[in-house]
């Protein structure tokens, strides 16, 4: 009977992937090894400057960071200079989303737009922002305002590349599809050309998050009286590599926070997708 | 580019009045001089293989496209349903149906279209989540609650799998039935045109070479008396000749052993 020979052969293969799975979730299980490496760097580390191979003029001890870390937080100041970085970060992320956001539609939408806008900001874009800091200075004076301005002036290419991109490659098919439903351009703009440039829209804000973070950091540096930035080059006149590492792990640790932020906004916005629908399942 | 002027209602209820229509692009020539003229309620067949000119000819059917020369009527609610579903990914199945409908009860009558292709269970389905058939399903009842009077099919179930194309083909012919718009259906596939139409047409190099009446009863079925007589000249017309006997029947891709006790239509008595 060939039947019965040919399913015993499909339960021997059937018998394949249960074994990787079994492999797979070995290694997940031991998804600790890989904290391992960094941990030990870090022992390196404490190691080194205890026995005096680092000195603290160079690289502060991580006990001394966490020490001055604690301090900061006790004292308020950390708060105080992170929530000012905050708040320039926002202020300039929400004129570039404005900005760019807006550009990227008129772009988009309009070939007109395209011919007036597009040209010029490919053209700018390949200008290095930090370039722009002198620049800035003189027009601008060292206050709240050029800070801002760099940032909104970084954080609006991504986005605006990004968006534009996104309402330029929706599926021509779909559009097709609405003409024939008899959609108004209005409708056609919110319920297909929108929705279809947010993938790519969210993938701008990505960009344009992490830019936004790099530039605050060089125009804190620069003149500035507070925030993060301040903060450590305040730290470096007085050679406190401890205060330094501190505001990097701030940075490090704002980078990831952003890019937790964009992940849960994708699976919110984007929840209609293959891979997340699979997900919620 | 202007539409197709919509026709009013005439004594002789044409859902589609072709005229002398040639569209070139550049200096090839799709459709030249085609001619064409499908009554109200009337199901047809447009046969041709790649390149005849099919899909211009239902792109200026659809008002997606306009004629070089020649005119083209056609009835303001016209609908088409793709070879792809063409659903919007981010809307599901309901939100799909009833997108663009302007009536406040828009809801209530998608979920009723959606209900006659039997589909009432996958309301709120993402279209990432729907099968092939599905999704063409909801593609179907996205046309039929604009209660079109012409319905233009391009080649809707060429992506589909065997048994899931032999359930459209019979979804396709009861909601014909059910709401009589005029047909016109696209497609490659000779049994497909003969189990469906009422008339058969062969465009090649953008011109109508010929047109096959089918009177064969209904509900169809493959190789039933007259079936393969038709098929035979449909064939001919298309150019396809020598066509050996049994490139006829098995549509079903079964193992040997069992395709001798079971014929298709016994597969599709099974399957309704």
């Amino acid at each position: 009977m060939p039947e019965l020979s040919d399913l015993s052969q499909s339960h021997a293969i059937a018998a394949g992937p249960a074994s990787h799975d079994r492999v797979f979730r070995g290694r997940a299980s031991h998804g600790w090894l890989r904290a391992l490496s960094p941990l030990l760097l870090i022992v390196l580390w404490q190691i080194g400057s205890s026995t005096g191979v680092i000195s603290s003029r160079t690289l502060a001890a991580p006990s001394q960071v966490l020490v001055s870390f604690g301090s900061l937080v006790a004292s308020g100041e950390l708060q105080h200079h992170l929530l000012i970085s905050l708040g320039r970060a926002a202020k300039g992320l929400a004129f570039a989303l404005l900005l760019g956001g807006g550009l990227a539609l008129i772009a988009g939408l309009s070939k007109a737009g395209e011919y007036v806008i597009d040209a010029p900001v490919q053209m700018f874009r390949t200008l290095p922002v930090v370039a722009l800091v002198p620049l800035f200075i003189i027009w601008f004076g060292i206050g709240e305002f050029p800070k801002i301005a760099l940032v909104t002036v970084a954080a609006t290419f991504p986005i605006y590349l990004a968006l534009y991109a996104g309402i330029r490659g929706v599926d021509a098919k779909l559009i097709e599809l609405a003409r024939v439903l008899g959609l108004s351009r209005g409708s056609l703009i919110r319920n297909v050309i929108l929705p279809g440039a947010l993938p790519m829209a969210l993938v701008g804000l990505r960009y344009s998050l992490g830019i936004s973070l790099v530039i605050l950091v060089v125009a804190e540096q620069v003149n500035a009286t507070s925030g993060i930035g301040y903060l450590i080059s305040d730290a470096r006149d007085f050679m406190r590599t401890d205060v330094i590492v501190v505001g990097l792990l701030v940075y490090a640790l704002l980078g990831l926070t952003v890019d937790v932020l964009v992940r849960w906004l994708e699976r919110r916005l984007l929840a209609w997708r293959a891979s997340f629908v699979g997900a919620a399942t | 580019m202007t539409a197709p002027t919509a026709i009013p209602p005439t004594p002789n209820q044409h859902a589609i009045a072709v005229r002398a229509v040639t569209r070139r692009f550049g200096s090839t020539t799709a459709l030249d001089g085609v001619e064409l003229s499908i009554r109200a309620g009337e199901f047809v067949a447009l046969l041709g293989r790649s390149g005849s000119g099919k899909s211009t000819l239902l792109r200026l059917l659809a008002g997606l496209d306009a004629p070089t020369t020649g005119e083209v009527r056609v009835p303001q609610r016209r609908m088409v349903v793709f070879q792809e579903p063409r659903l919007l990914p981010w809307k599901t199945a309901i939100q799909n149906v009833a997108l663009g409908l302007a009536q406040d009860n828009s809801r209530e009558r998608a979920r009723s279209a959606l209900a006659e292709v039997g589909l009432d269970h996958r309301l709120d389905a993402y279209p990432a989540t729907l099968s092939g058939g599905e999704a063409q399903r909801t593609a179907l009842a996205r046309a039929l609650v604009r209660d079109p009077e012409l319905l233009l099919l391009d080649e809707p179930f060429a992506a589909l799998d065997a048994l899931t194309r032999i359930r459209m083909h019979r979804l396709v012919e009861a909601l014909w039935v059910r709401h009589s718009p005029a047909v016109l259906l696209i497609t490659h596939d000779v049994d497909e045109a003969l189990l469906l139409a009422d008339r058969a047409l062969v465009l090649d190099k953008g011109r109508m070479v010929a047109e096959l009446q089918i009177d064969l009863p209904r509900p169809r079925e493959l190789g039933q008396p007259g079936f393969l007589g038709l098929r035979k000249r449909l064939l001919a017309a298309i150019g396809v000749q020598d066509v050996p006997q049994q490139d006829v029947a098995p549509v079903l891709h079964l193992p040997p052993s069992e395709s001798k006790a079971t014929t298709v239509p016994a597969l599709l008595r099974q399957l309704a």
